[in-house]
Parts: C-alpha cells; sequence; structure tokens
C-alpha cells in the first residue's frame, strides 16, 4: 500500500462537508447485492446510495475481497478476485475519504454481458479477474477518476499549514552589471524574507550540463527575467506588491539578440565567438557529391520559438523536516532536482528529498527549469525556517522559463533529374539563449534528424548552437527534431517543386529501405516498411482523390483554396549513443506483504500514461491483476534513479526494466520464470511471513542491447537503438479574404513497435498533432529584448477544439525485440511531422512557397502578394 | 496559519453567505478575492484550477446560477445569495465516457472540462444550433488535441439519448 | 480595496454620485483580468452592479428592441427573436470568447470598456443603437456613433451608468459580421466588420482598425452612390479615408487594411458590382 499523508484541511472547508462527495455506490452496476461477512462487517442494502465506510485491508480470499487504495485521488475500489466473465464483479468505490477503512462490503451479482460494458460505472479499471477481457482490452488510465473528479491533488492544492509564498525579482535587462538592488522605502521589509545570491551555501551554480547558470545572478546577468532576489511573505498579496518595490539597477552592456547573425566583438560572451557547442555529423564527400550531381536545390527554413503552456504553471514547496530539505512539485525529473540541490545547497543526499507531485503537464518545459524554482523554493525555507510555496502566474511562467529553440536550416541538395537524393548539405543553427542549458544535447537530436529517413550516401550536418541574451530556451517535445525535420520535409516538397516530380514520388524513392544507413552510418535493419506506413497514410486521407477534388473545389470558392501536404519522418526513442549508458536507469520492483508488487522508479506521469503502462507492464509480466500493483510516488527517498521522464524512453526503456525486474523479484522468492499469478502472489507473501520487517525487491539496470556502436567523437554509428517511422497527411482550407489557413482534415500513420495501450497511444498521437497544429500555424513569440512580449494566453494562442479537426490515428505494429512490450518510444514524434505536412499543404493550395512558421495569416499574405507578383510577371513574359 | 489571500483592512472584510454546492455557506472575505481564490484557498475546494487568470484556458469553469462561468474572473462579493457549483459536486458516476474515451491526461485542465462538458449534457438542445467543439472551445487542453474530450462528450450524449428512448 | 454593493439602480446612482471614482463592476470580464497581479486595481473603489436585477432582462417593443444595462452576450444567444431579427447580435455574441464568457459579459459592458477590439459594440453601431445613460441628474441618450470621442474616450461621465441600450427594429436588407482574429473561438479581433442596409441606408462599421469602433462615411457614401468597384484594391481610397490601423502585437496595419478591403468587397461583391441593388 503507498504510504498516504493525512492532510489538514484548509480553514473552513469543514462548512463545506456537505460539498464533498460521500460514499456512494456505482449504482448502475449493482444488480443484486449479497453480504460478506468481516470482522464488525455491517449490511448494505444495493441501491440506496447510502454510504459505506471501508474499514481495513482485506487479504484476498476466494469468497473475500480485495481493496485497492490508490495514491492520488482516494477512490478505492472493492473488487472481487478472480472472477470469471458474468460472475459477481465489482462493487463500491468510495470517494472523498483519503484513509478508508474497510467495514464490510458486498459483491454484486453477475451483471448481464451485453449490457457489461454499458453497467460498468465508474471504474479504474478492466473488471477483475476475467482472462478473456485481459487478452482484448487494455486497461483504463489508472489514474482518470481522480483527475475527472478534481481529487487529484497537483502542488497547489496540498494543504500546508504554516507557509510562506515565494515570488522572484528579476533583471529588467538583457545584459548588464547589476550595480544596486534598491528596496524602496514604503515597505516595512522586517516582515518579509530576502534572499540573494549570498544566501547560497553551496557554489551559485544550477547543476546540468555545464557550470554557468547561477541559482540567483550574482553581479551580472545576461537575460531579462534571470532570478535576482527571492522575497517571501505569508500573504500573497503583499509579496507580489514587495516584488515591484524592488529595483535591480543593471549598467547595460551591449546585448547579442540574434542568433542568426555573427555577433559582433562587444557582444561575445561565450568562447570566442558565442558559440555554445559545434556539432557535426559527415558521411562520404558531400562536397563532390554536390558537383557532380545534375541537380542542385537550396532552401532555408526557419522555425520559431514555442512555448510549452502546459495547463499546470510551475511550482514548487520546500520544508525542512527534522535536518531533511523535502521539496516537493511539479517536474518530470526528480533526480535533476536533487541533484541540484545537493550541489547548490551543499547538502548530501541524506538530507535532501525530492518528491514529485501529480504534474500537469510538462512536454519538456519541466525537465531542468523546475531544479531552478526548486533551488529558489529551498532558500527561502532555509532563511525563513518555514515552509514556502512558490507558484508562477502563468505570464510570468511564459515569459522567464524555457522554450523550443528557435532553429535556421539551410539545405543544399544534390539529385538525379528523376529525384534522387545523392548528396545533402545541411547546416543547422539554434537559438540557446542565455545559458548552456541543453542546447548541445538538443543540437545533437537535431542534426541526427536534420536529413530525414532516407538513404543519402554524401550527407554533411553542420550545426552551431549560439549563445544570445534570450531566455535561455530548454527542452520541448521533439528537443531538435522538430525544427529540423520541418526544414527537410518543407525542402522535399520544394525539390518536388523544382524538379517537378510528384512529391510522394520523391519519398518513394529515398525512404530508407532496410539495409541502407542513415547519415551516421547506422544500418536500419528493423523489417519495418516505411513504404506501407506512407501508403496507409495516403489511403486513410484519401490523398489522390482530395488532390482531384481540389481543383474543383477552387473554380466553385473563390475566396477558399484547399490543398493537401504530406511529411514522411522519423524519431529515435531514448537517449542518444551512448546516453542511456551513462544514466544508469535503476527500477526496482518490491514484493507487498500482501502478495502484490510495487513498482518503485523516478519516471514519472504527467498525462502521458505512465502510472497505468507500468502497471501493465508488471501486471502481465507476473500474471497479476493491475489491482495487485502499485506505483511508488516518485519521492528520491525511496525509489532508484531511473533517469529522466524525457526522449520518449519512459514505456520502451524503463518499461524495459519493470519487467526485468519483477522477473528478479520472482526469482528471489524462488519461483521460475515461468510462474504467474496466485503462484506468484503466494509467494510473496510467504517470503514476508519467513522475513518479517526486511525488504523485498526485485532489481533491474539498464543493459544496452546488442550491437548498438555508437562513436561520440566521431559522432557516427548508431545513434538510437531504434526509431519509430511515420507519415503524416494534412489537409488545408486557406480563406483569401484574410490568408488564415485551417487545417480541416488529419491523418496520422506511424509505426511504434507494439501499442501496448490504444487509448493511451492515439492520445499522444493526438496530443502532439495539435501541439504541432498551434507550432505551424499561431503559436508565435514576439520577442522584446530577448524577453517574450505576448507572454499571455490572449496574445500567446494555442489551438481551441473549435480550431482542429479529429484526428485520425493509425498504427502499423512491428515489435521493437529490445522495448518494453515490444514497444518503441512514442511520446514524441507525433510532434515532428504535422509541422511541415501542414506547411506543404498550404503551398499545395495557394502557390505560395512559406519556408517558415508560423505561418500565419499576416506572413502568408505577404507570401501570397509575392506568389501572384511572380504570376504577374511569369503571365506578361513574352 | 498562512492564508492567500489574508484579509489585508480588517475594515474592509465582507461577510459573503451563498450557496455552494447545494450547501449554505458563509466566509469572510477580502473584497478584492476573487470566486477561485475563494474557492480554492478559503474553502479549501481545490478541484477549480488556475490556468491563466485571464478567462482563456477555462480551467476555473464553475457554475453560477447553472452557467458556466470563469471563476478567475468573477469577484467573491458578486456570488452572495447565488448559488455556485464546483467539480466537487458532480457525480463520478456520470463520468465513465470520461474514462473510457481518453478524456484526460495530465488532468490539469481537466476538472474545468468536466464542467463544460456536463453542462452541455444537461442542455443538449444547445446543440441544434452549436457543435461540441463550439461550446467547448472555452477549455484549453495541451495533452489530449481534443478528441478524447469530445468523443467522451459525444458519447455521453449519445448514451443519455439511447436511454432517453429505452424509457419511452 | 472597497466596494459598495447596491441593492437598486437608484442606490447605485446615489452612490456613483457621492463617489465619481468608484468603478462599476458588470461581469467582471475585462475588470477583473490578471486580477491578482494588477496590485493597483485593487486600491480603488469598486461598484458592484450585479444585484441591479431591472437591468438584466432584455425588453421586445414594437418598435426596438431594448437591451438592459446588465444583459449577457447569452442572454441574447438564448433569444430565439435575437436570433431572427437581430442576426449579428447573436452572429458577434458567439464569437466572444467562449460560454464562459458570453455567461457574463455584458452589451453595455463591452461599450463602456471602450476597447477598439470591441465584439459586440459593431454590430449594435451597425443597427444604430442609442446608449442610454442614467446618473441622479437624469436620463441622457447617444446614439452610439457618436459615443466614443478618441481612444477610450466616450460621452459618458463618472456617475453614469448604461441602463439600456435601444436598437430600433427595422427591415433590413443586407446584414453581414465578419470578426478576423487568430483563431476561430476566444480571440481579439485584429479585423471587425459590421454592415447593414435598411430604408435608413447604409451602415457600415468597422473595428481594431481605429482608434476607436466607427462608422465608415467613406465606404458608406461609396456603397450609397452604387459606383461600381471591381477589386477589392478598389476601395483603399475610401478606407483610407476611414480608418487608420496600426501594427500591434496582433497585427500590422498593411494585413489590417488589406483584409478590411478584402473581406468587404468579397462579402458585397453582388452590390459593388452592380448585379444587386439594396
Amino acid at each position: 500500500m503507498i504510504p498516504q499523508e493525512r492532510h489538514q484541511r484548509h480553514e473552513d472547508a469543514g462548512r463545506t462537508e456537505p460539498a464533498l462527495q460521500a460514499v456512494r455506490f456505482a449504482e448502475r452496476s449493482l444488480e443484486g447485492v449479497q453480504r460478506v461477512p468481516g470482522p464488525g462487517g455491517q449490511a448494505f442494502d444495493c441501491g440506496d446510495g447510502a454510504p459505506v465506510r471501508l474499514d481495513r485491508e482485506h487479504e484476498t480470499r476466494p469468497d473475500g475481497l480485495a481493496v485497492e487504495q490508490h495514491r492520488a485521488g482516494a477512490t478505492h475500489s472493492v473488487l472481487a478476485p478472480d472472477v470469471r466473465a458474468g460472475e459477481p464483479q465489482l462493487v463500491a468505490e468510495e470517494i472523498g475519504e483519503e484513509q478508508p477503512r474497510l467495514d464490510g462490503a458486498f459483491v454484486a451479482r453477475a451483471i448481464d454481458s451485453d449490457d457489461q460494458r454499458r453497467a460498468q460505472g465508474p471504474q479504474r479499471y478492466a473488471l477483475a479477474g476475467s482472462a478473456a477481457r485481459r487478452q482484448d482490452s487494455t486497461m483504463r488510465r489508472r489514474e482518470a477518476l481522480a483527475k475527472l473528479t478534481g481529487r487529484e491533488q497537483y502542488v497547489d492544492d496540498l494543504p500546508l499549514d504554516g507557509f510562506l509564498w515565494g515570488m522572484t525579482v528579476r533583471s529588467p535587462t538583457p545584459r548588464g552589471r547589476v550595480t544596486a538592488v534598491r528596496f524602496r522605502k514604503d515597505v516595512d521589509w522586517s516582515q518579509f524574507v530576502v534572499v540573494d545570491h549570498r544566501d547560497i551555501p553551496g557554489p551559485n551554480v544550477v547543476a546540468l550540463i555545464e557550470a554557468d547558470q547561477p541559482v540567483l545572478a550574482a553581479g551580472q546577468v545576461r537575460h531579462v527575467h534571470e532570478p535576482v532576489v527571492l522575497v517571501a511573505h505569508q500573504s500573497r498579496d503583499a509579496v507580489r506588491r514587495a516584488v515591484r518595490s524592488i529595483d535591480v539597477v543593471v549598467a547595460p552592456e551591449p546585448p547579442a539578440l540574434d542568433f542568426r547573425v555573427p555577433p559582433a566583438a562587444r557582444q561575445i560572451q561565450y568562447g570566442s565567438d558565442n558559440v555554445l557547442k559545434r556539432l557535426s555529423i559527415e558521411k562520404g564527400e558531400v562536397e563532390r557529391a554536390l558537383a557532380q550531381a545534375p541537380v542542385v536545390v537550396s532552401g532555408t527554413y526557419e522555425t520559431g520559438a514555442q512555448e510549452h503552456v502546459y495547463l499546470e504553471t510551475q511550482g514548487m514547496i520546500a520544508y525542512l523536516e527534522d535536518d531533511v530539505l523535502v521539496v516537493k512539485g511539479s517536474m518530470q525529473c526528480p533526480y535533476y532536482v536533487l541533484k541540484a540541490l545537493q550541489h547548490a545547497l551543499a547538502r548530501d543526499e541524506t538530507r535532501v528529498r525530492v518528491i514529485q507531485t501529480p504534474t500537469g503537464g510538462g512536454f519538456g518545459g519541466k525537465e531542468e527549469f523546475p531544479s531552478h524554482i526548486a533551488l529558489h523554493a529551498a532558500l527561502l525555507a532555509l532563511k525563513a525556517g518555514r515552509p514556502v510555496k512558490l507558484i508562477y502566474d502563468r505570464g510570468e511562467d511564459m515569459a522567464a522559463t524555457t522554450k523550443r529553440h528557435p532553429a535556421l536550416v539551410r539545405h543544399r541538395t544534390g539529385l538525379s533529374r528523376d529525384g534522387r537524393l545523392l548528396a545533402q548539405d545541411i547546416e543547422v543553427v539554434i537559438d540557446g539563449g542565455a545559458y548552456v542549458t541543453l542546447s548541445p544535447v538538443v543540437l545533437s537530436r537535431a542534426i541526427i534528424h536534420a536529413a530525414g529517413p532516407y538513404s543519402c550516401d554524401h550527407v554533411r550536418i553542420r550545426g552551431r548552437a549560439m549563445f544570445t541574451n534570450a531566455v535561455p530556451f530548454g527542452a520541448f517535445r521533439g528537443f531538435g527534431a522538430p525544427q529540423t525535420q520541418f526544414a527537410g520535409e518543407r525542402h522535399m516538397d520544394v525539390i518536388a517543386r523544382t524538379l517537378a516530380v510528384d512529391p510522394v514520388e520523391l519519398r518513394r524513392i529515398n525512404l530508407l529501405k532496410d539495409g541502407q544507413t542513415t547519415a551516421t552510418g547506422q544500418v536500419i535493419r528493423d523489417g519495418t516498411d516505411r513504404l506501407a506506413v506512407m501508403e496507409r497514410a495516403l489511403e486513410l486521407s484519401h490523398y489522390r482523390r482530395k488532390q482531384g477534388e481540389h481543383a474543383a473545389f477552387s473554380a466553385t470558392h473563390d475566396a477558399l483554396r484547399r490543398g493537401m501536404g504530406l511529411a514522411t519522418f522519423f524519431h529515435g526513442a531514448g537517449f542518444t549513443g551512448g546516453g542511456e549508458v551513462a544514466l544508469k536507469s535503476r527500477v526496482r520492483v518490491a514484493g507487498r506483504a500482501d502478495g502484490g508488487v510495487e513498482v518503485l522508479s523516478a519516471n514519472i506521469e504527467m498525462g502521458q500514461g505512465t502510472l497505468t503502462v507500468f502497471t501493465e507492464l508488471a501486471a502481465l509480466r507476473l500474471g497479476l491483476e493491475p489491482e495487485d500493483v502499485t506505483i511508488a510516488e516518485a519521492d528520491t527517498s525511496r525509489v532508484p534513479n531511473s533517469g529522466p521522464t524525457v526522449a520518449s524512453r519512459t514505456t520502451m526503456i524503463v518499461g524495459g526494466l519493470v519487467e526485468r525486474a519483477a522477473d528478479d523479484l520472482r526469482r528471489r522468492v524462488g519461483l521460475a520464470d515461468s510462474a504467474r499469478g496466485a503462484t506468484v502472489k503466494q509467494a510473496i507473501s510467504r517470503w514476508h511471513r519467513e522475513h518479517p520487517g526486511e525488504p523485498l525487491f526485485g532489481e533491474a539496470a539498464y543493459e544496452k542491447p546488442p550491437g548498438i556502436e555508437w562513436d561520440d567523437k566521431t559522432y557516427r554509428g548508431d545513434a538510437y537503438g531504434a526509431f519509430a517511422w511515420a507519415a503524416y497527411v494534412a489537409e488545408v482550407e486557406v480563406d483569401l479574404r484574410t490568408c488564415a489557413t485551417r487545417v480541416i482534415d488529419f491523418t496520422a500513420v506511424q509505426e511504434v513497435g507494439k501499442v501496448l495501450n490504444p487509448t493511451l497511444a492515439r492520445g499522444q498521437v493526438q496530443g502532439g498533432v495539435v501541439q504541432g497544429i498551434g507550432w505551424a500555424l499561431m503559436e508565435e513569440c514576439k520577442w522584446r529584448d530577448g524577453a517574450m512580449a505576448n507572454n499571455q494566453l490572449t496574445n500567446y494562442l494555442i489551438p481551441t477544439s473549435d480550431d482542429v479537426p479529429a484526428v485520425r490515428v493509425d498504427f502499423l505494429e512491428n515489435p521493437y525485440p529490445h522495448g518494453a512490450g515490444g514497444a518503441k518510444g512514442l511520446g514524441e514524434l507525433p510532434i515532428d511531422g504535422p509541422a511541415p505536412a501542414i506547411v506543404n499543404a498550404i503551398a499545395a493550395a495557394t502557390g505560395a512557397d512559406p519556408r517558415e512558421i508560423p505561418v500565419t495569416p499576416e506572413k502568408l499574405m505577404e507570401l501570397m502578394e509575392i506568389a501572384d507578383l511572380r504570376l504577374r510577371i511569369a503571365d506578361s513574359a513574352p | 496559519m498562512s492564508v492567500h489571500s489574508a484579509i489585508r483592512n480588517p475594515q474592509s472584510a465582507i461577510s459573503v453567505t451563498f450557496t455552494l454546492n447545494a450547501s449554505p455557506v458563509t466566509v469572510e472575505i477580502d473584497p478584492a478575492d476573487r470566486l477561485l481564490d475563494t474557492l480554492r484557498y478559503r474553502l479549501g475546494l481545490t478541484g477549480t484550477k488556475e490556468g491563466c487568470g485571464e478567462g482563456e484556458c477555462g480551467a476555473c469553469t464553475v457554475y453560477l446560477d447553472g452557467l458556466p462561468v470563469n471563476s478567475c474572473l468573477i469577484p467573491t462579493y458578486q456570488v452572495r445569495d447565488r448559488s455556485v457549483e464546483t467539480i466537487e459536486s458532480l457525480d463520478p458516476g456520470a463520468l465513465e465516457a470520461f474514462e473510457r474515451c481518453g478524456a484526460t491526461q495530465c488532468g490539469a485542465c481537466t476538472p474545468g472540462v468536466v464542467m463544460t462538458a456536463w453542462w452541455l449534457h444537461g442542455h443538449a438542445d444547445l446543440l441544434r444550433t452549436h457543435t461540441i467543439r463550439e461550446v467547448m472551445a472555452g477549455n484549453l487542453c495541451r495533452c489530449t488535441g481534443y478528441d478524447g474530450i469530445v468523443d467522451a462528450v459525444a458519447d455521453s450524449l449519445a448514451e443519455k439519448a439511447g436511454k432517453g428512448k429505452e424509457e419511452t | 480595496m472597497n466596494v459598495l454593493l447596491p441593492a437598486s439602480l437608484p442606490e447605485a446612482l446615489d452612490m456613483l454620485a457621492r463617489d465619481s471614482a468608484a468603478v462599476p463592476m458588470a461581469g467582471g470580464t475585462d475588470l477583473l483580468v490578471h486580477w491578482p497581479v494588477r496590485v493597483e486595481a485593487h486600491d480603488r473603489t469598486y461598484l458592484d452592479l450585479s444585484r441591479l436585477e431591472e437591468l438584466k432582462p432584455l425588453t421586445w417593443k414594437p418598435d426596438e428592441l431594448v437591451l438592459g444595462g446588465l444583459t449577457t452576450y447569452w442572454d441574447v444567444i438564448r433569444d430565439n427573436r435575437a436570433g431572427r431579427e437581430f442576426p449579428l447580435l447573436v452572429q458577434a455574441a458567439r464569437q466572444v470568447g467562449a460560454i464562459q464568457i458570453q455567461a457574463r459579459g455584458t452589451w453595455a459592458g463591452n461599450i463602456v470598456n471602450a476597447s477598439p477590439a470591441a465584439d459586440g459594440v459593431p454590430v449594435l453601431m451597425a443597427y444604430d443603437a442609442t446608449v442610454v445613460l442614467e446618473s441622479r441628474r437624469g436620463r441622457e441618450e447617444v446614439p452610439l456613433d457618436r459615443f466614443y470621442s478618441g481612444y477610450k474616450e466616450m460621452q459618458r461621465r463618472a456617475d453614469q451608468l448604461v441602463v439600456a441600450i435601444r436598437i430600433p427594429r427595422r427591415t433590413l436588407s443586407l446584414q453581414v459580421f465578419e470578426k478576423v482574429g487568430s483563431r476561430r473561438a476566444q480571440a481579439i479581433a485584429k479585423v471587425g466588420l459590421a454592415v447593414a442596409h435598411s430604408a435608413a441606408g447604409w451602415r457600415v462599421v468597422a473595428a481594431s482598425v481605429a482608434p476607436t469602433i466607427r462608422r465608415c462615411p467613406a465606404l458608406e457614401r461609396l456603397l450609397e452612390s452604387g459606383a461600381r468597384v471591381w477589386s477589392s484594391e478598389d476601395l483603399y481610397p475610401a478606407i483610407a479615408q476611414d480608418v487608420a490601423p496600426i501594427d500591434d502585437i496582433r497585427s500590422s496595419a498593411r494585413y489590417r487594411t488589406r483584409v478590411m478591403a478584402r473581406v468587404l468587397y468579397h462579402d458585397l461583391r453582388d452590390f459593388w458590382r452592380g448585379e444587386r441593388r439594396a
């Protein structure tokens, strides 16, 4: 059973007791009630809605009940074990109490199988025990009901006694020397806790790749909104006013604000040339091949920054528990936060504890930035001697935290006349902002994907990440690959138009076949039929038929134009090259006294389905029911470091560790690998009876799959254990009056190994596609001094439900032998394809030639005027 | 104990009595308190979330006199003698379609989504003039891409219609 | 922060007369945006209008529709007659934010917020609405197309409340509303246009292309004249006389001008080409 904290309710909450849910029966699922005797058991009639108080956890008995208590949401299902279809099933759900007590309960009589689906009622799981169902249905999201009822508690929902609100005072200037920090006289500063860089016990560094970013600026500021001072007070209103009464005075120095132009001497602030990182990939002899190519097509493409807009803004709580600093909050990587806290606060791991709270979206935005907020909250808490809560307002979050790296990509491509790729020379430049953060890794993934899923013997990709005085850029779903694949896939259509070759044909000729190599020389031999992926997308989208219809459509609609666009792309899952080995990820699966198991990992749930997938993997591996599996809270004092929740690695790689740790557990209780179900449970509980008070767990550590070789110095070899492959088709409609583009149809076909949970997988694709639609059409960061000026949701637009079509999703399956359950990583792939598919569709619809995103109506109007001009000139040419 | 919005000036404090999830409630508030603040920090009903503070995202959706509204834009003093309903009042038994169709992922937008969806469920005649997507457009979601949400609403409406037919 | 809680309109007007700095609060959908971070806004006195029940209903009279001072967008969307007789009101209301905003936002609040991008004002102005103001000093009526005198400047004294908006019932031979935003819902207009024709003549109203929402007399005269216009570019001279769009965080002057011309041209194409007379 997962430990539950008893939380005290906020003041006045007692008066709203009636507003809270009493325990209810799952009324629709009850057709009859049978009393089950238990100690002090009480009988209840069915269907009268009387509340049941569940008193204690029962062991599973043939005639008895199992109680599952969920970590979050406090919903408890009382389930009959080993039930076969048509037999007594789900009983009751208690809602509204964190600590249930099982008094007595009852078992419903069989439900008519025809009505089974409809009569299921609210359940966390598929019905217990039915073997037939376990094969052909997968688990529902484990914590869905908690989220749907608003009971899932995010960091700002947690009750907390005696805390102070923290806030951050920031630099107003992109670059300069802090000459003074002035505290205005109309505030009684003795009432506030104030922290600056001098309060940092250890090095003033946020530990990440390079030790260049301070926790709090100390003398030098390098970007607008850089944190300088922290303030805390019991009243949030008082602390807001206080922040306005502190002036950070900066003697300005000339900032570098355009990553695309070489910096002037006085703008150099990193190395000799403001280049944070250089990387290159070389294959064959690209200059010679270009010189010999019958055709060379060049193009320059740009992608803008993208703001994550996770619906839960960033936030942390910090407090001392005896001598242990506890930090809780919204995050993707508890161990990154732990490492940063240990380093800057000079505390070893026995004196720091990091706990991830349910996280309302991340998308990479909560990969590294939470370390900053954790440090800020911790510093305030340490100085105040009281708990501190630091929650970012939306405007602050948008302006001051990381965003997707803006990119500029130049292609020079040599081809034969029929469209075969002979040489690819690609230059990739990304804006890293004012600190190194993760830019070298983003650059790495960007260049590895830059040449696309195609075969070409001569490739050179040169990349650099630039320092500028912009707010530092950071991880965002895709992590460099969306940027370079936008460029690559748009360039393919530019090539197609230049050569008068069909864009589909161009892909058909060049898509990698088994036996061919990528830009880094990795031999692709996974057996995936990449042409079939593309064909499926064309088929489902009615690509050819619609193309034919669009011409007629234009004739009958003088203000509307429609077009189809295609993108074929790929995404490598897991850390690049030796990255997974370096992570040394470990997972444990503990055996519980009741015979169930607990999965302990540092990989978190942020909506992508970790809790559910890990439950399913452990349950399937050991032949247990999902309700026998609990997932431990990601608490660094309890869970091993299984690596960060990034890079589409959680299911594929860490899920694999869950499976192997389960195997290890099974062996430790003396069972053969084939043992499953009740045998396993009994062995575990027997082990506990024979070893009272001792911990029991199986462990697994990451092992590189065989045959993967990567050379970090030459940047050659097997960049990833597996690539996922995809083809997306977008249909757009452009309003010629306003040049506004609507995506009216979208098809997403991909091969991601084995699909473990169709609902979750589909949700990942649909969510990624809509983020891609936003990035392509409406998400535009407007900059002032390197900071986001349009930092509010009225001016930074993400798609609403009314802006996007239903997204048609299909999977072709080709199980990956080294991924959990045969799965490949899936989370980031879907955002690589939509933007180029959409922009290719806009080009098809209008004849315009967009080379950068977002293609806002304003930009498209300019491009169409250029296109018109060309048409008029062409028409008038003799 | 620390409170989000300690009453800054006791002389300007207001006592507000209203019906909350079918029960009467009286709270002392600062006139500057938004309904969202009162629900979350004074009354401990944290199911309603704050996503933007500007009425764009809908995460703070509650019902005021039976209509879905953004509680981040309502001064608490305006709900005196009125009826407010929050996510905590919804019947979890009514949410099966939402579980089944993948309507929630990270959950941050979800209470607001469910409030609007449930309201539409009870006012389905609106679908004569509106699409589901138009009605849900005031609830931003960054995770699902909206299909899971729209499918859940459509399914739950179809189930309701199906049941209605059976009863006649 | 202080808040005044009148129970009736006369009480509200009394309070406003005594404290003209008090800010009337209707639905709150403009005044409460980013409220917690706008601490300076907390140091004012607000006048809560939400209990002035007499201002809530809309009323159908034989020759006019009267919106109350607290009538919301949602009230109009749900009124069947409004959809039939004043379809632009419903169209505009449906494009204000989303349901949560429509349920709270008031037409009067939209008028006195005086945003150049307001959603309700253009259609009201195209329907020749009249703003009815009351104060302790009496009642005053101002045609909406003369209500604004400059950016955020209007014919409302600090002691006045908008208690009604009167819209004459006419037979309209044409009515068009277009809101050009950056996405379908929850968008602030980059260009707003409301056009109507009745026996009283042409009304062309533009939003987001000038410091105030305003009628476009040059365009109206062009339509009245029946002069043939063959392309959207031909509308530029009249547009230049009527409006002055700017570059701002949402869009550019160039885009706004072109879109205004194209939308006007396309939506009234039959009239511009003389194939149809109003």
